[in-house]
């Protein structure tokens, strides 16, 4: 299939307190076009520090990309001068952000900052960009006559539908969806997502979807990737995901669910806490919470093993691996 | 609600209002609601932002006062109690915070955190029967003994949460409101402090209040359910009941609204008109009419009366038997 993102062996480290946050590690990672590919972790797995590294957008000297790749259609993000960022963010590449309420400019209205895009990003005048504006508002069904309204008129999920239009209006190649619907009550929720749905239908957008839960990415995506500690532990399409976890990490989410485990009196959670990004562990990141650990778990660091397409970085399965090969 | 005499309510609440004065008119947050929770039960309190479920839970324990309505718990008036009488009561009731960033003084160590109920009520006579007790609440809700005199900054927010709880422990409640407990942590850690609720439930006999958005951990926690839409009580039932077969269209939206994390588990969503309207001044009428994919002319007159539709059932809607 078409790849529309390849990210290859890549590391992002944090700067903090003469400490170094190893927020990415050795990542890599396939996205194929127009699909919807799922990421899940907890907080502080590295999901936001990917859709940022995927947009160049990891601030020095805070942060740095420490090496590896990224290519969006073929070309490398990571050598683009500024101005090729500039066309490419926004308009090859869009965000949502999790928080509808920050990343908007409350001293602008909405349809000033929808037009504004617009303008940067296409060869149009003022005024068209404006109707243009309009017309992207009334496609995520808000009145475009509310255009000359600011954020703060707007409750949440009217914020989050703005957000949507501003990310859509140049018909961006690949969406960066961080959380999306996070800040919302679930049936605005519910609301949100029958629209992007039908969006990213219209549009053929590829999409990566971050999100924490997985009920969401059972019924948004196409492929789903489990991240922990930074990398990638498990990759798959969802009916694979889901029908057979591998990875003890993603089997440990779908425990700790309550909606899963219907009917068992006793949710079954992982033990244990996160690893520190400053002092990771020697051997697999997940070991010291995992409950068929074994002794080469400690020592050795897995590789992704493939079954089908199914990839899983996880010592239990390295023997089993009909086919080895990188994602 | 059972109508089993053996299974006495702990705490009666009946036709209890709370309204907020603010610059644009007068915010219904908490607009005439009566239920029972049942000794040693769970009631879950579902609704989304805005609904008054967290102003009612502040209610009960008397952290705002209420305009109007009744709070009996034991045989106790808690909204005409004295202050005396409250010292009391608050020994009998307790809450846990959502946040628990923000709901301890983190300028307190763990143990001060824990401990500061045990010297406000006198309950413990000396300082090694104050470290005792401390260290014996910190097992109970699974914090290791070497962050007794650790500051809160050093934990992590499913820590943090346990010390919540191990406050609210701290004079041997038997009620306690859980506003949002696990809204703030990752699933993994959220499956951890769940258990440990249910676990203390058994072991102490408690009865809580579940106060949520999250319908399947509500669905996982609670015996019985009530369902809030802007201030008013839409709906009232066991759990089991209630989610097997959703009587009030808001409920039936809600209940579709759950994403079910398995394949082909995909159902049809019922998705809502428009916005929630705003709990200012609202207007007679059901106030979920707005947004009612089943509302007609007459739902926008009269207030819907929370009635039993079946037995067991209440539901406040004038349509409700057609979705019986």
């Amino acid at each position: 299939m078409d790849k529309i993102l390849e990210v290859k062996d890549l590391h992002v480290h944090y700067f903090s307190n003469r400490k170094t946050v190893r927020a990415i590690n050795n990542l890599s990672l396939d996205m194929q076009r127009g699909r919807v590919l799922g990421l899940v972790g907890e907080t502080g797995a590295g999901k936001t520090t990917l859709a940022l590294s995927i947009l160049n957008m990891i601030r020095a000297p805070q942060g740095k990309i420490i090496s590896g790749s990224i290519r969006f259609d073929g070309k490398d993000i990571l050598a683009m001068s500024k101005q090729e960022l500039r066309e490419l963010r926004g308009k090859d590449i869009a965000m949502i952000f999790q928080d509808p309420m920050t990343a908007l400019n409350p001293v602008l209205t909405v349809g000033d900052q929808i037009a504004e895009t617009i303008f940067k990003h296409e060869k149009v005048s003022k005024d068209e960009a404006w109707a243009k504006a309009e017309k992207m508002l009334e496609t995520v069904g808000i009145p475009g006559a509310r255009a000359k309204e600011y954020p703060h008129q707007f409750s949440g999920g009217m914020k989050q539908r703005v957000v949507i239009a501003l990310s859509l209006a140049c018909n961006p190649r690949l969406l960066l969806a961080d959380e999306p619907t996070t800040a919302l009550d679930v049936t605005i929720q519910a609301q949100v997502l029958d629209l992007m749905r039908h969006l990213i239908r219209t549009y053929n957008t590829s999409v990566l979807f971050i999100t924490h839960s997985l009920g969401l990415v059972v019924e948004n995506c196409d492929e789903v990737a489990t991240m922990y500690a930074g990398e990638i532990v498990e990759y798959g399409t969802v009916e694979q995901v889901f029908g057979n976890p591998l990875h003890p990490y993603t089997r440990g989410l779908f425990g700790s669910l309550p909606d899963y485990s219907e009917g068992a009196a006793r949710l079954r959670p992982i033990p244990g806490l996160m690893p520190d990004p400053t002092n990771l562990p020697r051997g697999c990141y997940f070991s010291p919470r995992c409950p068929h650990v074994m002794p080469l778990c400690e020592e050795l660091h897995p590789t992704h093993t493939s079954m089908d397409g199914h990839l899983v970085k996880c010592h239990l399965y390295q023997e089993n691996a009909n086919v080895e090969q990188p994602i | 609600m059972s109508n089993n005499p053996s299974e006495l309510p702990i705490l009666q609440v009946r036709n209890l209002k709370k309204y907020f004065h603010v610059s644009k008119g007068t915010l219904h947050a908490v607009d005439d609601i009566s239920f029972d929770i049942r000794q040693g039960k769970t009631l879950g309190m579902v609704g989304e932002s805005g609904c008054g479920k967290s102003t009612t839970g502040r209610l009960l324990v008397r952290l705002h006062e209420s305009d109007s309505g009744s709070i009996r718990y034991d045989g106790i008036e808690v909204t005409r109690a004295s202050s005396k009488e409250m010292k009391v009561l608050r020994t009998k009731m307790q809450m846990i915070f959502q946040d628990p960033y923000s709901s301890i003084n983190p300028r307190h160590t763990v143990a001060s955190i824990i401990g500061e109920p045990l010297k406000i009520y006198k309950k413990v006579r000396n300082m090694q029967e104050y470290e005792e007790k401390v260290h014996q609440l910190m097992e109970t809700v699974g914090l290791a003994d070497r962050l007794y005199d650790a500051y809160p900054h050093e934990l992590d927010g499913g820590r943090r949460q346990r010390i919540g709880i191990a406050r609210a422990l701290a004079l041997e409640p038997q009620f306690i409101v859980c506003d949002e407990p696990v809204s703030a942590l990752d699933v993994s850690i959220q499956a951890q402090i769940l258990n440990l609720l249910m676990d203390l439930q058994d072991k102490l006999k408690l009865t809580y209040l579940f106060i949520t958005h999250d319908l399947s951990v509500v669905k996982h926690i609670s015996d019985d359910i009530v369902i809030m839409y802007l201030g008013q009580i839409v709906e009232q039932a066991n759990t089991e009941e209630l989610f097997r077969h959703p009587i009030h269209p808001y409920s039936q939206a809600l209940s579709s609204a759950i994403p079910v994390p398995r394949l082909n588990a995909r159902k049809e969503r019922i998705i809502l008109k428009s916005e929630v309207v705003s709990p200012i001044d609202p207007k007679p009428g059901c106030r979920f009419a707005p947004r009612c994919n089943y509302a007609k002319p007459e739902c926008g007159e009269a207030d819907p009366v929370l009635r039993e539709v079946m037995p067991g059932r209440l539901v406040a809607c004038h349509r409700a038997e057609m979705f019986v």
